[in-house]
């Protein structure tokens, strides 16, 4: 019989997600929230601002909303995934935890269970976000046929499912090696600020100073905007007086990168569980 | 029956950086009995029940549990016992069938036969009319029957209860005692650790006495009392220390300790038959007696000879404890 233990966390994590409707609700009103207010005041100014600069003949123009929309996208992804180990926490606060280790079940099947349940519940609401985001106005897949537009939501879903995985596998090593939630929280502040910021989710990166540069170039967020984009809205448009291009080995090279950071972080949560002791 | 050891400790050692927690302690326990470790908080029982339980990593020492060593082959020891947490550890957000569900799960155990199980179990601790109540809304007995229905799911061997009744009113606790009576004979080993006296004398066929790491005595609890002799004296007189010197002169009283305002003398003769002996003696040389009373030695008796102190009780469980004791009677 083929050892599927992680779905045991899987089927847990998931049970409880979807029995608090509160929870379940706003996690996914949030990032729609997000996409509805920020965006669409951002979207008025820089469409404004934007108006003033000239346009590159032959190059489809796209709108604010549009651009910012896969970098919300990309944003909920990070932030519900760096969360998504917390439930490890808690569970080790609880005493829970004890069960769980006490049992034969291998502990790899923990951080793959918790991983694929914070990827589902991540998968959810980019969905969310892309239907509602369609819905005020942001031109994604436009001109697409059916069936481009199916191979697009698969290329989204692959960069978001390693992306997330990446996020989560940090998540649960942190969570798994800290005694308090307060400790994580921390943690998690202090690590999102710079991956959100140094990055292209919300402005283009073209007029960072060179260090800035540097940092967006390797980080995970930017890869998977890069994506986003790629997939959703194509591979040569002009947004905010910038001409934006991206060739497929560019985004096969995005595509590594967050492969890379994947399999790192998964090295770490595998390190940490092997030398966590709960009791 | 043939006896045969189904958990073998040897010279175990385990320590918090200096701290020595479990201090080379080694004890056998038999298939099919209950074996209580008795002894204070902070003896090291749980300490040593995480050891063989596989939670903490074996320092130094053997531990062989059904038949696997915990430091070769955890994962074979894993599959062959259950346990019941000191602290409840029960999700809040989860009904008593996703509990049992969720640990045969963990198990790997089949969809047909965990639905078996399920049905067996909640009947078994009566909690079939609260199959899909979210824990967060039983009461605390309750809950401590789901966590022995947990610990059971797998059909373990040895089943390990980590204070199975702290926290539970007097009469959940009698009730908690039947099922477990009723769940060894079913045929499942028990490995408990209290530090209840009445717990570990009514309830285990086996105890060892542990106290700062080390195990002081082993025995049946009946051999534990008679070892103290037949029964206690205790008196309260106008001159202790010349009751004390006469006593001394008996020859059926073994050992005199002191004991609040008075003396208990240890006799290994019938105490209804010496005591007007003593009375007698008393008067005779002057001194009167304010108390007297004569009892056959109890658990608590017999940790305070193996111990030479108390049963400490930490202050947060004491209401408890005694409310639990003045239950009894």
């Amino acid at each position: 019989m083929a050892r599927l233990g992680f779905l045991t966390i899987y089927w847990r994590d998931m049970l409880r997600f979807v029995r608090f409707k509160t929870v379940l609700v706003s996690s996914l009103v949030q990032p729609a929230l997000w996409l509805a207010f920020f965006g669409i005041a951002m979207a008025a100014n820089f469409d404004r601002l934007a108006g003033s600069v000239p346009t590159i003949p032959g190059v489809p123009v796209v709108s604010y909303l549009t651009y910012m929309a896969a970098g919300v996208i990309a944003m909920t992804t990070l932030f519900t995934s760096l969360f998504g180990g917390i439930v490890l926490l808690f569970d080790k606060n609880w005493g829970l935890m004890r069960e769980i280790m006490a049992s034969p079940l291998p502990r790899n099947d923990v951080i793959f269970g918790i991983a694929l349940s914070g990827m589902t519940k991540s998968f959810i609401q980019a969905g969310i976000i892309m239907v509602f985001g369609i819905f005020i106005g942001a031109e994604f897949f436009l001109g697409y046929s059916a069936g481009q537009t199916f191979i697009s939501l698969l290329g989204i879903l692959l960069f978001l499912g390693i992306f997330s995985l990446g996020f989560l596998f940090l998540s649960a090593a942190i969570s798994i090696s800290l005694e308090s939630p307060e400790g994580l929280q921390g943690i998690i502040t202090l690590l999102t600020m710079p991956i959100f910021f140094a990055s292209n989710a919300l402005y283009p990166v073209n007029a960072f100073p060179p260090l800035l540069q540097i940092i967006s170039g390797i980080n995970p967020l930017t890869h998977l905007v890069n994506g986003i984009r790629f997939f959703a809205i194509g591979d040569d448009f002009q947004s905010i007086g910038i001409h934006y291009t991206a060739t497929t080995g560019e985004i096969a090279l995005s595509l590594c990168v967050l492969a890379i950071f994947a399999a790192i972080m998964f090295a770490l949560a595998y390190w940490r569980f092997q030398k966590a002791v709960v009791t | 029956m043939e006896e045969r050891t189904i958990i073998e400790v040897d010279g175990l050692v385990h320590r918090y950086g200096d701290f020595l927690a479990v201090d080379h302690i080694s004890f056998g326990v038999r298939e099919g009995e209950i074996f209580s470790f008795l002894g204070p908080n902070g003896a090291g029982k749980s300490t040593a029940i995480n050891v063989l339980t596989t939670l903490l990593p074996i320092q130094e020492g053997r531990v062989v549990v059904a038949g696997h060593d915990v430091s070769k082959n955890p994962a074979k020891v894993r599959e062959s016992i259950g346990i019941v947490f000191q602290e409840v550890t029960l999700d809040r957000d989860m009904t008593c069938r996703e509990i049992l569900e969720f640990h045969g799960r963990l198990y790997s155990m089949q969809r047909e036969e965990r639905r078996r199980r399920i049905d067996e179990l909640l009947e078994l601790v009566a909690l079939d009319h609260k199959r899909d109540t979210l824990t967060r809304h039983l009461s605390g007995g309750m809950k401590r029957r789901l966590e022995i229905a947990r610990g059971l799911m797998t059909r373990p061997r040895v089943l390990f209860l980590d204070e199975p009744t702290i926290g539970l009113d007097p009469q959940t606790r009698l009730k908690m005692w039947d099922y477990i009576k009723a769940v060894n004979e079913e045929g499942t080993t028990i490995f408990l650790t209290t530090h209840y006296m009445d717990e570990a004398d009514r309830l285990s066929d086996r105890v060892s006495i542990i106290d700062h790491g080390k195990i002081i005595t082993t025995g049946r609890s009946y051999e534990l009392k008679n070892m103290l002799g037949e029964d206690l004296v205790y008196l309260e007189t106008s001159d202790n220390s010349a009751t004390r010197a006469l006593l001394e002169q008996l020859e059926s009283v073994t050992r005199i300790s002191e004991k609040g305002h008075g003396l208990v003398a240890v006799v290994n003769s019938d105490g209804t038959r010496l005591l007007p002996h003593i009375m007698e003696t008393l008067g005779q040389n002057g001194i009167t007696l304010e108390t007297v009373n004569l009892k056959k030695p109890s658990m608590d008796d017999v940790f305070v000879h193996f111990t030479g102190k108390e049963l400490r009780d930490e202050g947060a469980e004491r209401p408890v404890t005694t409310a639990a004791r003045a239950g009894r009677r």
